[in-house]
């Protein structure tokens, strides 16, 4: 276990170059010049020019490549070209709000889906089954901005129940912090209630028709003992496969969501740095981003190990 | 004690503390607003972005300030005298300036400032090549020295936008100007608290307890800058149109800086909510590539003119009656100089005379790259109806969809539009950006050397500009504006599109932002909240 631990962690550095130098490349063989959006819209062309000597920006590719990755072996990422603040912090400053609501919708998405999936499964063919897929095709098909607007209008606005933006950070007290994570939470989970729903009715589906679950009811054990502790557990690998790719996808792509509901976190911070060619911030995301999914990748390839006892690495 | 005894004993010290005038502990107000758009550079010298003007207006004083008719007023400055052969001027700084860190400020501070704005904005750069000399002559005066008279002395010093000659202390003003200042200390309204200001996020500013305002009324960026808050944050997080609306009418903020043309009519009919039409407002404007064909010659571009009409420009951009309106000035209607001299070929579409233009001129095919920024929905329709009018007029047009970013990056090309550079886009002014010939910045006409993109060249108009500059007399000033404008509609340096007012909501409970929507820059004093 130990040693396939430490070869998934060596593995991280080349994935972590390849992106490096993708991410390079593909930034600057993108239209747009960061000196031009710095210098607002009345700057003359003799301004832009002085930023972009400023920025290092006029310097061959192999140095301008250099000088980050020098930087980046020393842990460091950069200065913002935008903000003027360490790419580091800024990241710092944005993963509160990102986890934070990574984690709620996971939390809601798990606690919703799993035991619909699960008594879908159960109840195969029914009018619960048939409901829950009908549910699942509508939560795959409505845009979540669609829903995040629609969610605003009868939560926050008409019922009064929730703030209709913002975000409090969990320092300002639970409730706040809470109030204002719900309702984007309860937006984005529909989606993966969708997803996760299907998963776990496919594979509970699956367990109950092997011979291990005709065994277990020959024993005369409870049907609800059959589902939860024998369907359910064979059935959790491709479940937390799931959701550990919920969990990746959530810290880097929720944008449209913490754009609706005004959450300043990574995926805006990632927008913002795209919009204004902010090389560093976009450069120091992609690979945090890259870190996120292969270190969430190799926690759930070790639950493997807790769900499945016969895994071993 | 009883409980009788109790509320007797609260009653009594509750009476003694009213008799007495004790005031009861009062919850700090905040006024919360969404501003146009994010604010990441602090240095408003630095860069002409409007976010950055703003928040220089928050922390910074001006020496001078140009109130709602356009006229320039005194602001930190308590009087001034000009020599009689008007080449000097020597200026008295009201009592009692100070900045935040608590130092007074001085002439020296002032000449500091001004060298680096001039250095940096483009009508300080006008300015500078007049000055012969700028000194401190007193802990609260300085004196500016010409080389020759300049008749646009107090209107640079009171220009109202970007890059606005803010007062810094000397050691930050002495920043070198190619580089971003890093302490924000300055003597208005309002000071940063650095520490709660998060890009993207929030900014948040904090009364200036020690600032004082000028007696006289508040209009523009003149007058009392009278503060009734405690505290103004700015929501930068909070940039989706819909839910800005959404937040409002729930009562989370109290002002949209900028309301989304679409939101205009149903935020109208908000009840706790009041719209805000400000008195001066944009201008929308087609620049030509002058380099390049088709537009290097003179007869396409009037041709271009006469094609253009500016209401089907404005209908299809703004669309809401009472919010545009067409104007045949190059310098906005309504302000000194908005004069109409030579605007005959842009007042109305003639269709005849640009296909007539388009033939005369030799035209071979070459087509018009035209860029069209998908993802700025205040300007992004105004390139299809310009590519439809060019195309009636007998123009080819390449219609190019491309993100505001890229468009900023490749109007700078001076290459030719097959190898990446570009023949016409449209943008939008605010007025006082471009209200006169000095700081009108598609009228300088040197070329290649053109500070503004588009690059025309015109010596006449040129001679035209420098005479303005060199007028010191206000009527003879207006006459040379209207011959500055004769000569642009002559060599066509750009099509004006027409006018139109950038609609701000608040709250009910948010009293005097009638007068701060003024329209010249967004402005938070003079503004309450119950």
């Amino acid at each position: 276990m130990l040693q396939f631990i430490a070869r998934r962690l060596l593995a991280i550095v080349p994935v972590l170059a390849i992106v490096a130098v993708l991410v390079f490349l593909l930034l600057r063989l993108t239209p747009g010049d960061p000196a031009a959006i710095l210098a607002g819209d009345a700057a003359s062309s003799e301004q832009i020019e002085a930023i972009r000597r400023t920025l290092g920006l006029e310097r061959p590719l192999p140095v301008q490549f250099g000088i980050w990755l020098g930087q980046m072996l020393q842990g460091d990422l950069g200065e913002s070209y935008y903000y003027k603040v360490r790419v580091t912090e800024l990241i710092a400053q944005r993963l509160e709000p990102t986890f934070s609501l990574a984690a709620l919708t996971i939390v809601i998405a798990v606690l919703v889906s799993v035991p619909l999936g699960t008594l879908a499964a159960w109840r195969f063919g029914g009018w619960f089954d048939r409901l829950l897929m009908a549910f699942s095709v509508f939560g795959f098909s409505v845009p979540v901005f669609v829903l995040g607007y629609v969610l605003v209008w009868l939560v926050s606005l008409k019922l009064g129940w929730l703030p209709v933006q913002g975000y409090k950070r969990l320092g300002d007290g639970f409730w706040p912090y809470l109030e204002h994570l719900v309702l984007p939470a309860v937006t984005l989970s529909v989606i993966y209630i969708a997803l996760l729903a299907r998963v776990t009715r496919a594979s509970v589906l699956e367990a109950l028709g092997e011979d291990y679950i005709r065994t277990a009811r020959a024993k005369g054990l409870g049907e609800s003992r059959v589902l939860v502790f024998h369907a359910l557990a064979n059935a959790a690998v491709p479940i937390a496969t799931v959701i550990g790719i919920g969990i990746a996808l959530l810290v880097g792509g929720v944008v449209v969501t913490e754009s609706v509901y005004a959450i300043p976190g990574l995926g805006r911070l990632t927008v913002d740095a795209v919009l204004a060619r902010d090389f560093p911030t976009i450069q120091g995301l992609i690979l945090f981003f890259s870190l996120v999914y292969v270190a969430v990748n190799l926690v759930v390839d070790l639950s493997y190990v807790f769900f499945d006892p016969r895994i071993r690495y | 004690m009883t409980l009788k005894r109790s509320l007797a004993a609260i009653a009594v010290t509750a009476g003694l503390l009213g008799a007495f005038g004790v005031p009861a502990a009062r919850a700090e107000t905040v006024l919360t607003v969404v501003p146009h758009s994010n604010l990441a550079i602090l240095d408003p010298i630095w860069t002409t972005a409007y976010m950055s003007r703003n928040h220089g207006y928050m922390i910074y004083d001006t020496l001078f300030g140009t109130d709602e008719a356009s006229r320039i007023q005194p602001q930190m400055v308590e009087k001034w005298t000009v020599s009689k052969d008007k080449k000097v001027y020597d200026f008295k700084l009201r009592p009692g300036l100070g900045f935040h860190d608590g130092a007074p400020v001085t002439g020296e501070d002032v000449v500091a400032s001004l060298a680096r704005w001039g250095a940096r904005d483009a009508m300080g750069g006008a300015l500078m090549s007049f000055v012969d000399k700028m000194e401190a002559t007193g802990a609260d005066a300085f004196r500016i020295s010409l080389k020759e008279p300049c008749g646009f002395v107090l209107e640079a010093l009171g220009k109202p936008s970007s890059n606005v000659p803010f007062i810094m202390p000397k050691r930050i003003a002495e920043t070198p100007p190619d580089k971003q200042i890093t302490e924000y200390v300055g003597s208005g309204p309002y000071m940063l608290v650095k520490d709660e200001f998060k890009p993207g996020d929030k900014a948040v500013y904090v009364k200036n307890p020690k600032y004082r305002p000028r007696k006289e009324k508040t209009s523009g960026t003149a007058g009392g800058k009278n503060v009734y808050v405690d505290k103004v944050v700015w929501n930068l997080a909070l940039r989706d149109p819909q839910a800005q609306v959404s937040a409002l009418v729930n009562n989370e903020v109290d002002i949209i800086e900028s309301l989304a043309f679409d939101h205009f009519e149903t935020v109208s009919k908000e009840k706790g909510v009041t719209v805000y039409k400000p008195k001066i407002g944009l201008q929308y404007m087609c620049r030509f590539n002058h380099l390049h064909a088709p537009f290097d010659n003179a007869k396409v571009r009037r041709a271009v003119l006469a094609a253009f009409d500016q209401r089907p420009f404005l209908k299809a951009q703004v669309g809401v009656d009472g919010l545009y309106k067409p104007c045949a000035s190059i310098f906005t209607c309504g302000t000194p100089y908005g004069v109409s001299t030579g605007s005959e070929i842009q007042s109305k579409s003639n269709m005849k005379k640009a296909q007539g233009l388009v033939k005369a001129s030799g035209y071979d095919g070459t087509p018009v790259v035209l860029m069209k920024p998908t993802d700025l929905h205040a300007i992004g329709k105004l390139p299809d109806v310009a590519a439809q009018l060019m195309r009636q007029a007998g123009l080819k047009v390449d219609l190019q969809a491309m993100d505001w970013q890229t468009l900023v990056s490749r109007r700078a090309k001076k290459d030719a539009p097959k190898d990446g550079g570009w023949n016409m886009f449209c943008t939008a002014w605010v007025s006082p950006d471009i209200w006169n010939p000095v700081n009108n910045a598609a009228l300088p006409a040197r070329g290649a050397a053109t500070p503004w993109f588009g690059w025309p060249e015109d010596a006449r108009l040129e001679e035209l500009r420098a005479a303005f500059m060199r007028e010191t007399d206000d009527k003879k000033k207006i006459a040379l504006a209207g011959e500055v404008q004769k000569r642009a509609f002559e060599v066509a340096t750009h099509a004006p599109l027409g006018e139109y007012t950038q609609p701000a909501a608040a709250r009910k409970s948010v009293s005097g932002f009638a007068a701060a929507a003024h329209g010249l820059a967004n402005t938070y004093w003079g503004i309450g909240k119950k």
